[in-house]
C-alpha cells in the first residue's frame, strides 16, 4: 500500500510544500549494446499554481522523465532514485497501485492526439470511462460532467460532438479532448509532452491560449515538455534546460531569458531565428552535432560543442550547483552567483 | 537578382475524388487554385502557409514531379509542361529538391557517397571512378561532412548531417534552383541555424534560386527576399521580406505573424495576440467567395459572395482582400 498522503497540496502559493519532488532520478534502456543511460541525476520540485518548462533537443531525455513518472516506461526501460507525490512514492510502482492517483490526481496530455485517442471508441466513451474509473459516479452523471468540461476547453456543440469519434475531429479539436480527459478528475498534477507540435501555427496559438488559463484556473501544478522556447515564454513560471539526460540550469523564466549562465542555455537563445532580430549576418549556432550515442558519460555531456570547454569537462560531470532562490546550474566554467 | 529564371502563371492541381463502386467523380481537392509567382536568380522566395493548404503540392507542381491540372511553369523562357521526357529531362539538372525528413529521404541500404554521385550518374554517364570521387569529396566538403564518411550509411547520422547529404546531393549538379520543402521542420533548434546559414552560404556563392517552403515564419524571414502566403490553394499576399514582416496587410498574414510564440517573456506578456477561431476549412469544401471568409476577423457580407483579387498596395506588395491593410 501506499503511505498516508501529507497535507502537500495547500494553495499557499510558491512558498508552499512541493507536490512532486524528484530526486536522482535515472533512466535507462536495455539495447543490443547493455543498458544505456538517457537520463541522468535529475532532481526538481514542483509546487501547486506553477507551470514549469522542461526544455532540450530531441534525446536530451525530457519526455522520459514524463513517462518514467506516470510509469510509462518502454518495456526495455528502467528507472532509479525517487519520486514523491503529495508524500507518496510513485517511481517503479505497479500498475494498480499507481492507478490510484494516474488518472485522477496525475494526469498527462501527449504530443499526437491521433495516436493517444481511441480511434475505436466514442469520445463520450473514452471520456465518461476516466470518470466511471476513478470517481465511481453513474454514466448519465459521467456524461453530463464530460460534456461540461468540453465546453471548458471550448469545443463548440460539445453535447453533440461528444457522440463522435476521434476522426470526426480536427487536430486542434482532437488536442481539447485530450486536454478535457486529462482534466476530469481535475488533477493536482498535470503533464503535458510536446502539446501543440503536431499543430499549425494559429491553432497552436489556440490551445496555448486554452492552456494559458486553465493553468490560472486550476491550480495544478503543470509540466510542459518542449523544445520550443517560444512555448516557454508563453506558458511557463520556471524553466529546466536539459542536454545529454543531465539538467544544465534551471531557473525562473526571466532569469533563462535574460540572464542565462550555462553556456548551452545561451547557445539554445542565440542560435532561435526570431521575429524581431537582425537578418543581416549568419545566424549563431552550436557547432556540432547532438549527442547522439547515449552511454556512460564521464564528464559533462555537453562538453563536445561547449565553447568554454577545459579539460575537466572531459572527466568530471559538474555537479548541480544550488542557490537559495532555487536557481541551479551544472558547469565547470559558470557562476551561479554574478 | 537578375532575369526571370522561373515564371509560374495561374497553376492549378486539382486531386479528383473519385467515390463509389464505379469510381464517379465526385469533385476535387483544389490544392492548388490558380498560383502566379516569379522568381529570379540567386533569389529565395519563402511559401508559407498551414498544412493543407497547398504549398508542397506547389514545389512539386513547378517541378514537374505532380502533374499540374492547368497552367504554365516557364522555366528560362520555355514552358516546362510542354516538354517531352527527353526535354524535361535536360531541363531537370537545373532544378533539385531537399525534402522534410532528411533520413526518409536517403535510400538507407546506398552509401554517402552513393547516394551524393547519383544525380552524376544520371547526368554525366560518362564520369570516371575516379572524377567521381573527386566531386563528391567536394560537395561533401563543400557542406561540411568529412570526406572520411563516404563509405558510411545514412542510419549512421544525425537528422542535420542526413540533411547536408541532402543537400551535398541537390548541388553536385551545380543546378540553378532548389525547392527546399520544410528542409528544417525536423531538426533541433541548434542545427536549424547551421542549415539555414549553409543554404544561404551556397545560394551566395552559387547565384542559386531558392523556393522555401516553410511554416515556420521566423525561419523564413532569415533566409527569405520575398515571401507569398497561400491558404487553401490560393496566394493571399506576396511581398519584399522586410514589408511584408513591418507591415503585412492581409488579416491571414498578420493572424500568422502574431501567432507565433517569441522567445521572449516580457514580449509574450504585453504582446496583442490575433488568435483566430475555428480550423483551417476542408480543401474538399472551400468557402465561397473569400477562402479565409470563414476564420477572418474582419470579414464582412461582401467576403463571403465575392472572392478579392490579388491586388498590387505599391511597390509589387500584392494584397487578395478587400480591406487589405485598413483598420
Amino acid at each position: 500500500m501506499l503511505s498516508t498522503p501529507t497535507s502537500a497540496d495547500s494553495s499557499a502559493g510558491v512558498a508552499a510544500a512541493p507536490i512532486l519532488t524528484v530526486s536522482d532520478l535515472a533512466i535507462q534502456f536495455k539495447l543490443p549494446q547493455g543498458w544505456v543511460t538517457a537520463v541522468d541525476r535529475v532532481g526538481f520540485e514542483l509546487r501547486r499554481g506553477e507551470v514549469v518548462g522542461i526544455v532540450g533537443e530531441s534525446g536530451s531525455g525530457k519526455s522520459q522523465i514524463l513517462l518514467a513518472l506516470m510509469g510509462l516506461l518502454a518495456a526495455n526501460g528502467r528507472a532509479s532514485g525517487s519520486a514523491q507525490f503529495q508524500g507518496r512514492e510513485i517511481l517503479n510502482r505497479g500498475g494498480r497501485e499507481l492507478d490510484a492517483v494516474r488518472g485522477s490526481a496525475m494526469a498527462m496530455i501527449f504530443q499526437d492526439p491521433m495516436t493517444s485517442l481511441n480511434p475505436y471508441m466514442r469520445v463520450s466513451d473514452q471520456l465518461t470511462e476516466v470518470l466511471t474509473t476513478h470517481r465511481g459516479v453513474g454514466r448519465a452523471e459521467a456524461l453530463a460532467i464530460a460534456v461540461r468540461m468540453l465546453e471548458r476547453v471550448r469545443i463548440p456543440e460539445a453535447g453533440r460532438r461528444i457522440r463522435l469519434y476521434p476522426h470526426e475531429f480536427s487536430g486542434g479539436m482532437r488536442q481539447r479532448v485530450m486536454i478535457a480527459m486529462a482534466l476530469l478528475c481535475e488533477p493536482s498534477l498535470l503533464f503535458a509532452d510536446e502539446p501543440t507540435t503536431a499543430l499549425d501555427v494559429t491553432v497552436q496559438a489556440q490551445i496555448l491560449e486554452l492552456l494559458a488559463d486553465l493553468a490560472r484556473d486550476l491550480n495544478a501544478a503543470i509540466a510542459i515538455v518542449t523544445h520550443d522556447l517560444g512555448v516557454i515564454a508563453r506558458l511557463c513560471d520556471r524553466v529546466i534546460v536539459l542536454y545529454g539526460g543531465r539538467i544544465m540550469e534551471q531557473a525562473t523564466i526571466d532569469e533563462i531569458f535574460y540572464d542565462p549562465r550555462h553556456p548551452y542555455t545561451k547557445g539554445l537563445l542565440a542560435s532561435m531565428p526570431r521575429l524581431d532580430d537582425a537578418v543581416e549576418g549568419e545566424l549563431r549556432t552550436i557547432p556540432g552535432q547532438p549527442r547522439a550515442a547515449m552511454g556512460d558519460l564521464a564528464g559533462c555531456p555537453f562538453a563536445p560543442r561547449c565553447p568554454l570547454k577545459v579539460d575537466r569537462c572531459n572527466s568530471e560531470p559538474p555537479a548541480l550547483q544550488r542557490a537559495t532562490s532555487g536557481r541551479a546550474l551544472a558547469c565547470h566554467e559558470s557562476e551561479l552567483t554574478p | 537578382m537578375s532575369d526571370v529564371l522561373l515564371s509560374v502563371q495561374d497553376l492549378k492541381v486539382h486531386f479528383p475524388l473519385a467515390r463509389g463502386l464505379l469510381g464517379r467523380s465526385a469533385g476535387s481537392v483544389k490544392a492548388v487554385d490558380g498560383v502566379s509567382l516569379d522568381l529570379r536568380a540567386g533569389e529565395t522566395l519563402g511559401i508559407v502557409g498551414e498544412s493543407g493548404c497547398g504549398k508542397s503540392t506547389l514545389g512539386r507542381a513547378i517541378l514537374r514531379l505532380i502533374k499540374a491540372t492547368s497552367g504554365n511553369v516557364v522555366w528560362l523562357g520555355r514552358d516546362l509542361h510542354g516538354l517531352d521526357a527527353a526535354a524535361l529531362r535536360t531541363e531537370r539538372r537545373n532544378m533539385q529538391i531537399i525534402f522534410q525528413d532528411p533520413l526518409a529521404s536517403l535510400d538507407p541500404r546506398m552509401t554517402v557517397g552513393q547516394i551524393i554521385a547519383r544525380p552524376l550518374k544520371t547526368f554525366e554517364p560518362g564520369l570516371g571512378k575516379a572524377e567521381t570521387e573527386r566531386r563528391v569529396t567536394a560537395a561533401m566538403q563543400e557542406v561540411g561532412l568529412a570526406p572520411e564518411m563516404l563509405r558510411r550509411y545514412p542510419h549512421e547520422f544525425s537528422g542535420g548531417q542526413c540533411q547536408r547529404i541532402g543537400i551535398a546531393r541537390a548541388m553536385i549538379l551545380r543546378p540553378k534552383l532548389v525547392v527546399c520543402d520544410e528542409p528544417v521542420s525536423a531538426l533541433d533548434v541548434s542545427i536549424q541555424a547551421q542549415i539555414i546559414n549553409l543554404l544561404r552560404r551556397l545560394q551566395k556563392e552559387n547565384d542559386l534560386a531558392l523556393l522555401f517552403i516553410s511554416h515556420n515564419l521566423s525561419v523564413v524571414r532569415h533566409i527569405s527576399h520575398r515571401v507569398l502566403v497561400l491558404y487553401l490553394g490560393r496566394v493571399m499576399e506576396v511581398a519584399e521580406r522586410d514589408a511584408f514582416y513591418a507591415r503585412p496587410l492581409h488579416p491571414y498574414s498578420q493572424a500568422l505573424i502574431s501567432a507565433i510564440p517569441v522567445p521572449d517573456p516580457k514580449q509574450e506578456r504585453s504582446r496583442r495576440r490575433i488568435v483566430l477561431q475555428g480550423d483551417l476549412p476542408s480543401p474538399l469544401d472551400p468557402p465561397l467567395g473569400c477562402r479565409f471568409c470563414t476564420r477572418c476577423p474582419r470579414a464582412t457580407e461582401r467576403c463571403h459572395r465575392e472572392e478579392p483579387a490579388l491586388a498590387d498596395h505599391g511597390g509589387g506588395h500584392l494584397v487578395a482582400c478587400h480591406y487589405a491593410g485598413e483598420g
